[in-house]
């Protein structure tokens, strides 16, 4: 055999491929929903957390800080350990895909909390005060004056975070949830062959590279803009 | 709240843990010593390539980084360390995870240096070429000193992430924080070293994030 031919055996059998392509199939579907339920909540309890902390109440300011700050300090593969095999002890029985969600949408909600405060303090004063002026109301200024501007200057960093901690759905396979990389490190230590994971590989390429690709089309189109 | 406390801040547990938990520590800041480095200047190496004056070199490098930006790093760290076997490549789990992790940061660190190449007006480099610099020159001498001023935030945001990121290693079973502190954990059915860990992680990381969050906003507002 010749050394191209044990690199095809080795990483792209047929055989092994046409036999596991099902449950690769099956742990595209799951990351992708995964990556969609996280996206989801993630930004929108970013969004959420911001909007409250520009009330500027002093008491709950100071707990979405110390939240944020703790949800980005620490790696998401504690928070998911700590959650699958802590809260059970407490009588909270969580299944692993619910784990991945919820550790995942907080970690989102924090970077996109920050993202969307430093969106909202970066508006001139003036837009605050010529909104006002007219007779908006705080909250009607924060929705329809500010937050519209706000959000078109967070949308390249928002963008980069968001693919980053979507990836990070691959941390279930460490709570055994049936996504791509769980079910191809399955398949691989059942056909002893490398090929299931290079089909994983590949199916997480496919997944992402649009969207990274996405994201470059975006920043560049939406490029930070100083006035 | 007596059950909370007994589960996750069980501090008879947590002292019989310490000593494994610190000699995950000391892998944990000896993983990151030799990481930080090797994608800092990997990455450098990346942004040099894509700013390279031949097209097809600044092709490579999109495919390069926008792949590696795609590949979650565990499916990575997991295709090195157990797939890369099967076609007769073996090594230990730390250089499985340095080599991982040199191909994930490279991509992510070229980006960070690319977006402060950017930033550097035209005239910077015509400048400096005028007076008999060389490309090479230039850049070293020139362009990057002041691109990295700009991209600081993002290059120690990039390196907090680095170090959150070495916890994957415990997958791969390198003994560091998150796998010591898991095993005790398995040992005494009781989460309370997963919070020392978490604790540990807090100490080391909260700092960095609490100053790169001041220099965000100071940088949004001015």
């Amino acid at each position: 055999m010749t050394q191209w031919e044990r690199f095809l055996d080795t990483f792209f059998k047929w055989d092994v491929i046409v036999q596991y392509l099902p449950a690769i199939g099956r742990g595209f579907v799951v990351t992708c929903e995964l990556a969609v339920l996280v996206v989801i909540c993630g930004i929108s309890l970013g969004l959420i957390l911001a909007l409250i902390r520009s009330y500027q109440i002093k008491i709950i300011n100071f707990f979405i800080i110390c939240l944020v700050d703790i949800l980005r300090s620490l790696p998401p593969l504690v928070l998911i350990l700590l959650f699958y095999f802590g809260l059970p002890n407490v009588g909270l029985n969580f299944s692993g895909f619910m784990v991945v969600i919820l550790v995942l949408s907080f970690v989102l909600g924090a970077f996109a909390e920050e993202i969307f405060w430093a969106g909202i303090t970066s508006i001139h004063k003036g837009q605050w005060e010529a909104s006002r002026s007219t007779g908006l109301g705080y909250s009607q200024t924060l929705v329809y004056v500010i937050l519209p501007q706000a959000i078109r200057m967070t949308i390249p960093p928002l963008t980069n975070r968001t693919i980053a901690i979507t990836k990070n759905t691959a941390l279930g396979m460490v709570v055994g949830v049936g996504e791509i990389l769980n079910q191809a490190t399955i398949a691989q230590s059942f056909s002893s062959n490398a090929s299931p994971l290079m089909m994983g590989a590949i199916a997480y390429v496919l997944l992402f590279v649009p969207i990274v690709y996405l994201g470059r089309r975006i920043e560049t189109r939406f490029a930070w803009k100083k006035n | 709240m007596e059950q909370i406390i007994q589960q996750f801040f069980n501090i008879g547990i947590m002292i019989e843990a310490m000593p494994i938990v610190w000699r995950g520590l000391g892998m944990t800041l000896m993983l990151s010593a030799a990481v930080i480095p090797l994608g800092l200047m990997g990455g450098l190496g990346v942004a040099l390539l894509g700013d390279s004056r031949f097209a097809l070199v600044r092709f490579l490098v999109i495919i390069y980084v926008d792949f590696f930006r795609a590949i979650p790093p565990l499916v990575l760290l997991i295709f090195i360390h157990t797939g890369l076997p099967f076609a007769g490549i073996r090594m230990s789990p730390f250089t499985s995870v340095c080599l991982a992790f040199l191909l994930n940061n490279s991509a992510y660190y070229g980006e960070v240096y690319r977006a402060g190449i950017e930033s550097i007006g035209k005239g910077q480099t015509e400048a400096a070429r005028s007076t008999g610099l060389s490309r090479f020159q230039t850049m070293i001498y020139v362009i990057l000193p002041q691109a990295v001023r700009n991209v600081l935030p993002d290059l120690i945001s990039n390196t907090i992430e680095v170090v959150k990121l070495t916890s994957l290693a415990s997958v791969v079973a390198l003994p560091e924080l998150l796998y010591s502190s898991d095993m005790a954990r398995s040992i005494s059915y009781n989460a309370s070293p997963i919070v020392m860990a978490a604790i540990i992680y807090l100490i080391i990381l909260w700092p960095s994030v609490r100053i790169l969050s001041r220099f965000e906003q100071k940088l949004a507002t001015s």
